[in-house]
């Protein structure tokens, strides 16, 4: 295993490597550049909104620029690498293989984020993360549009060489002596996004094609003045990212089955159950995109339809959250900062799960469609649940990775800093949306709920801000010069941790 | 009980609350949805970044819409240019305007009173001041 700051290597030695754990480190390290740039971004939204008019943005269209990159970073950017990077460094571990099934197509996938990266950030585009032509098509203007199609289609690139190599390293090389009912709940949540990822950015990448001819002006697909349909790239869209929202849930969601039997000390409460419940979202998963369209104007029947098909997914989500608690039940839990994270994260889930069955029921949905409910909504799932449960995991990870210890006192501070934080913000946003402040606005009518409740999510995103700030020190700090950690069991649960020990890199 | 059939039988708890919601959720979209037949036509037009409303009599109004109360109202909704969403809030009002497309929707004001219109669907530099004014007649 690669203990980077005892053993130090050059650093081209680990940028050239295709070793699992040397890319898998790239893909980590990466993803946190993007969630602090991202999260820059996002202080300086909540800044232009603390007050009404014009504060800090003099011009809206910047805004707007930002918002889209913001959205575009945070998602393909964080979320998506964070997950490969994690999976790169314990996929093969735990199914008992020396590295990836093709090392060379992993390093390319990763190699292929940063040019992705340098197109969304240059271009600096102002469609919106979703560019819904034809805003994206007639007013968004050249080339930051399209060197954002361009952006999207390499990281979508990526992600599906991905997702064949993950699929490949756990179907084709997994160890005899691990039937599948016997492989961890983390590696099953990879073979079930990876195989997601597979059916459906598909979609979403010959929609791209299809909004960049209609940009050059050659076709008109989704360009009304050409006999186009602007409704068909929003179907086009949402049937890539409704599953590609559980493609950034559940790694958080195998990462919890991971972290909550260790640190409760007792075994999974229903291993079958968790396995099921991750098969069945895959393929409901498909089945509830247009969800996100309700207001385009559908008949009743297909507005039915996909409120039931939305419904149909909940059962899953609520399966976990039993299993989590019920594992825990009893146990002897140790909060060590990996599993308040990962507790945080569940009380999240089940808060943003709940408003999501709210969202679904149909009449309430043209309540809360397109205003800051849906913002808050969606950002207390990714940041309340995902972020919480990633970041409980690098901190479970960081002494197979530097073999030192964390600052337990900085992280219980990072914790408690982003817990409360993204209560404030996205909890309140909520409540926002129910006022009817619409989203993605550069100024507000400042009503005194309105004003207020702004100004508190303004507040709740400098203390997660904050709490960033003390995280980058504390991981930045205790990778130099922390206490080496006891690598059979750093945490003092009494389980045994991750294989160390694994072949020195090539 | 083994640990797989508490687990079925909490998420049949689930399924039957998902089930409810659902059930008076599809009934109450049923009765919303249906139009009544004596409601008055009016077309709605957005564009970047100003609403125009059209009544049946072929008056047209910019920015502000006036109606009366006790009447009921049907709204063809379209776009000239990019996508908008026509919402009146304090009547849960709201259906995108598609370029293209007529979306439909009604409503029934009961008081007297001026009332914000907005766009809730981004569409670009001035989304956020697109606004207009319902004014209720008594």
């Amino acid at each position: 295993m690669v203990i980077e700051v005892r053993k130090p290597r050059p650093l081209w030695e680990i940028l050239f490597s295709t070793h699992h754990t040397d890319v898998g480190l790239l893909y980590i390290i990466t993803s946190f550049v993007f969630i602090f740039l991202g999260g820059a971004m996002a202080l300086i939204l909540r800044a232009e909104l603390f007050l009404p008019g014009e504060t800090l943005i003099s011009d809206p269209s910047v805004f707007n620029q930002i918002f889209t990159v913001h959205g575009t970073t945070m998602l393909f950017l964080w979320v998506v690498p964070f997950t490969a990077g994690v999976a790169n460094y314990l996929v093969p571990i735990m199914i008992k293989y020396k590295d990836m099934a093709y090392p060379k197509l992993n390093s390319v996938a990763f190699w292929m984020i940063p040019p992705g990266a340098a197109l969304v950030w240059l271009g600096f585009a102002d469609t919106g993360w979703t560019a819904y032509p034809p805003y994206s098509i007639l007013s968004a203007p050249g080339p930051a549009a399209d060197m954002w199609i361009f952006g999207l289609k390499i990281l979508g690139l990526s992600s599906i060489l991905g997702s064949i190599n993950f699929v490949v390293t756990i179907l084709k090389c997994k160890h005899p002596d691990i039937p599948a009912m016997k492989m961890p709940l983390f590696v099953w949540s990879i073979l079930v996004i990876s195989f997601m990822t597979l059916g459906a950015l598909p979609t979403f990448t010959a929609a791209l094609i299809m909004l960049y001819t209609d940009r050059l002006g050659v076709s008109g697909f989704f360009n009304p003045a050409m006999g186009g349909d602007p409704i068909a790239y929003q179907h086009l869209f949402w049937f890539t990212f409704h599953p590609e929202v559980y493609i950034f849930l559940l790694p958080a969601v195998g990462m919890a089955y991971e972290l909550v039997p260790k640190f409760s000390r007792k075994p999974i409460f229903s291993y079958v159950s968790g396995v099921i419940a991750l098969v069945l979202l895959m393929v409901i998963s498909f089945g509830s995109w247009a969800h996100h369209m309700l207001a385009t104007g559908m008949s009743f029947t297909e507005k039915t339809v996909f409120m039931v098909g939305t419904l149909a997914a909940v059962p899953m989500s609520a399966m976990h959250v039993f299993n989590w608690l019920a594992t825990a039940w009893g146990g002897r839990i140790r909060f060590s900062a990996p599993m308040m994270f990962v507790f945080g994260g569940i009380a999240l889930f089940f808060a943003s799960g709940a408003g999501g069955v709210l969202n679904t029921a149909l009449p309430l949905d043209f309540i809360t469609h397109d205003t800051y409910w849906v913002v808050g909504h969606f950002h207390l799932m990714l940041m309340g649940t995902v972020t919480l449960i990633f970041f409980g995991f690098t901190y479970y990870l960081f002494p197979l990775i530097t073999g030192r210890m964390y600052n337990k006192m900085l992280a219980s501070v990072h914790f408690w800093m982003t817990f409360i934080g993204s209560i404030m913000v996205f909890i309140t946003q909520h409540i926002l949306g129910l006022f009817a402040m619409p989203r993605r606005v550069w100024d507000y009518i400042p009503t005194p709920e309105v004003l207020v409740m702004n100004q508190i999510a303004t507040i709740g995103a400098f203390i997660l801000g904050i709490g960033m700030a003390v995280f980058l020190y504390n991981m930045l700090k205790s990778s130099a010069s922390g206490k080496p950690a006891k690598m059979e069991d750093p945490f003092e649960i009494g389980e045994q941790y991750y294989d160390h020990r694994r072949r020195e890199p090539h | 009980m083994s640990h797989t059939t508490i687990e079925w039988l909490y998420v049949g708890a689930v399924v039957g609350v998902l089930i409810w919601v659902g059930a008076i959720a599809w009934d109450a979209e049923r009765l919303i949805g249906e139009t009544p037949e004596d409601a008055i036509t009016i077309k709605v037009t957005a564009q970047q970044w100003f609403w125009t409303f059209e009544h049946p009599d072929g008056t047209k109004e910019i920015g502000e819409l006036t109606v009366k109360v006790g009447k009921v109202y049907k709204f063809d909704v379209t776009a000239k240019d990019v996508i908008h969403a026509f919402n009146i809030p304090v009547h849960a009002v709201m259906i995108d305007a598609v370029p293209g497309r007529i979306n439909h929707i009604w409503f029934a004001p009961d008081q007297p009173g001026e009332y914000l219109i907005q766009c809730r669907e981004y569409c670009g530099l001035l989304h956020y001041q697109m606004r207009a004014t319902l004014i209720v007649e008594a």
